[in-house]
């Protein structure tokens, strides 16, 4: 009997202190996107919405060109960054992320997302647009573009520039003429081309 | 008795640690059709996964990016649209909680070659995902004590699909450990995870 009893106090206790155990794995402090009681207004979390017209410092001194674009004569037809072959590969890469969805991966304007009822864009080979400078693009990404929403808060500055680079490549590589060609490559192309 | 204590501790812990069970959410959102069907990349909406110890939970201002156009009025989508117009959250339920005292970082994985299915499983076959792994100290630290045996090039992190070579995947192993230059000293040691 005094043995049960004994028992049963040791179960009892080992049970109180497990659930003080849990303490550890749940800690009073700021987690990622909890709720957060302390907030007044009615958005709760610890993911705060920025304040209107903030302006990130972390990349330093602000160059308005860069964030935005625009020069006195208009939107940049420069990169404000130098174009390497790293850049025009980052570009690829975050264009095909975030841009062929609807703009497709030839820039034709018929992405997935199209096919599946979201408004179809221009294609990127329209005269129009291969004549617009790159900077038309930057803003585009950065303000939105009609219905096309800003992609502002995904795609930070520099890769903005990098899709814009990419993009003025893609026109390039689809509207190219065997002259663009370098000599001592074309007869390997005119071969493939014959054998199609 | 104190053994007894951090055993039931323990136990209470892993019986309650769903593996395998689809959590429900407030909208029901589908990785199914989203990446498998739609094909969308993960960092389309999980931007910061490459950069940050978090991969974010997109706001609503990601969905609304093709629902203020696509399949506008629909009532599977009506959460959605109210959280867009009110400005409130959506409040998605947590399918991955790992204890507070362990320190988990993804940029430090995914630029590594750790694959997003090493850990998550197939993501692009899941409508609602569930937790694929039993997330403990013991498996973590199965692949930290041999990353070789899962390292994939970086060129694979995001693709759902991916399998090692039916051979050699030590050999490829212990070549990408080399070139990402990963700690395997530091990998198992306890301030790796908990500070
Ligand atoms: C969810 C679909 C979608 C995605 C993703 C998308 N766009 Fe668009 N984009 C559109 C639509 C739709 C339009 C046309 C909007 C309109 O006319 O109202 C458009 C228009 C544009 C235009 C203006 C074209 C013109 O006719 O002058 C540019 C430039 C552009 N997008 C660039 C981009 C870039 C760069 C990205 C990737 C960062 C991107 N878009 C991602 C849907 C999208
Ligand atoms: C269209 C946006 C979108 C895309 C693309 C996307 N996700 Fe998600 N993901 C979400 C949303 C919204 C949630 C939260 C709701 C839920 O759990 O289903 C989520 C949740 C998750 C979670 C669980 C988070 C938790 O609660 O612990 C994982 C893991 C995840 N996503 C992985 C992926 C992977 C891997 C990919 C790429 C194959 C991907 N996601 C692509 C929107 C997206
Ligand atoms: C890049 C575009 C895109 C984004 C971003 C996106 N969706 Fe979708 N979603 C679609 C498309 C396209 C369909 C419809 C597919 C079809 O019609 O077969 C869809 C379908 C759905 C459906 C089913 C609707 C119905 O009426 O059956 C839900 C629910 C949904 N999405 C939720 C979300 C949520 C929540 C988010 C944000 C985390 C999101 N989507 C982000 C493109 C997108
Ligand atoms: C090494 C294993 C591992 C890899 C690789 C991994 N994850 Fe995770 N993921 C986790 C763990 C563990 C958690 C839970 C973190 C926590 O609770 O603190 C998690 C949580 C998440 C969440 C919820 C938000 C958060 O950060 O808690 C999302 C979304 C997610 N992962 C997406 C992804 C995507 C997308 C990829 C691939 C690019 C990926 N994960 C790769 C282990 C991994
Ligand atoms: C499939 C293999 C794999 C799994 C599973 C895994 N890791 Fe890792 N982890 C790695 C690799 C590889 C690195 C990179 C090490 C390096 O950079 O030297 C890493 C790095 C880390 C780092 C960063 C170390 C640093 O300071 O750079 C942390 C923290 C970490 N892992 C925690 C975890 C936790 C917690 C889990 C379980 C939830 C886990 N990992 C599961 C392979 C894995
Ligand atoms: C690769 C990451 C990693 C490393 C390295 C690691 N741990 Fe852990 N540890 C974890 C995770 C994840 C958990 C949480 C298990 C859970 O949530 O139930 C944990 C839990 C624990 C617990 C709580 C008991 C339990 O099982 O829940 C203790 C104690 C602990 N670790 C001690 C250590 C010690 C001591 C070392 C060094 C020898 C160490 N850990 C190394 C990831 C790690």
């Amino acid at each position: 009997m005094k043995a049960s009893i004994g028992f049963s106090l040791l179960i009892l206790l080992s049970l109180l202190l497990s659930s003080c155990g849990m303490n550890m794995y749940d800690q009073p402090k700021a987690n990622l996107y909890a709720a957060a009681p302390y907030v007044k207004d009615k958005v709760v979390g610890t993911a705060r919405p920025l304040p209107e017209g903030v302006v990130s410092r972390e990349r330093g001194a602000v160059d308005p060109t860069f964030y935005t674009a625009l020069t006195p004569e208009g939107l940049a037809t420069d990169l404000p960054i130098p174009v390497t072959m790293e850049v025009l590969e980052r570009g690829q890469e975050r264009y095909n992320i975030y841009c062929s969805p609807c703009h497709n991966f030839n820039g034709n304007g018929l992405g997935m997302i199209v096919q599946k009822g979201m408004p179809q864009p221009a294609s990127f080979h329209d005269p129009r647009l291969r004549a617009s400078p790159v900077g038309y693009y930057y803003n585009a990404m950065t303000n939105g573009f009609g219905r096309m929403f800003s992609y502002a808060s995904r795609i930070p500055p520099e890769d903005r520039w990098a899709i814009a680079a990419y993009i003025k490549a893609l026109q390039l590589s689809q509207n190219a003429s065997l002259s663009d060609v370098p000599e001592s490559l074309r007869d390997s192309l005119e071969v493939q081309g014959a054998s199609r | 008795m104190a053994l007894l204590a951090t055993s039931l501790t323990v136990f209470a812990r892993t019986s309650n640690n769903k593996v395998r069970v689809p959590i429900e959410q407030p909208v029901a959102f589908s990785h199914a059709l989203h990446n498998g069907q739609l094909g969308l990349d993960c960092r389309y909406c999980h931007t910061s996964v490459e950069v940050a110890a978090a991969a974010n939970i997109p706001p609503t201002e990601t969905c609304m990016t093709c629902h203020s156009q696509i399949r506008v009025g629909s009532p599977q989508l009506a959460a959605v649209q109210a959280s867009w117009d009110s400005g409130e959250p959506l409040a998605w339920n947590k399918v991955h909680d790992l204890a507070d005292f362990v320190y988990f970082n993804h940029s430090a994985h995914i630029n590594k070659g750790i694959g997003c299915s090493s850990c998550h499983g197939r993501i692009d076959q899941m409508a609602a995902i569930w937790k694929n792994e039993p997330m403990t100290m013991g498996w973590c630290l199965e692949c930290h004590r041999n990353p070789a045996a899962q390292v994939r090039p970086r060129s694979e992190v995001f693709n759902m699909a991916y399998v090692p070579p039916a051979e050699g995947q030590l050999e490829l192993g212990e070549q990408l450990v080399e070139a990402y230059h990963i700690n395997e000293e530091k990998l198992p040691q306890c301030s790796t995870c908990h500070r």
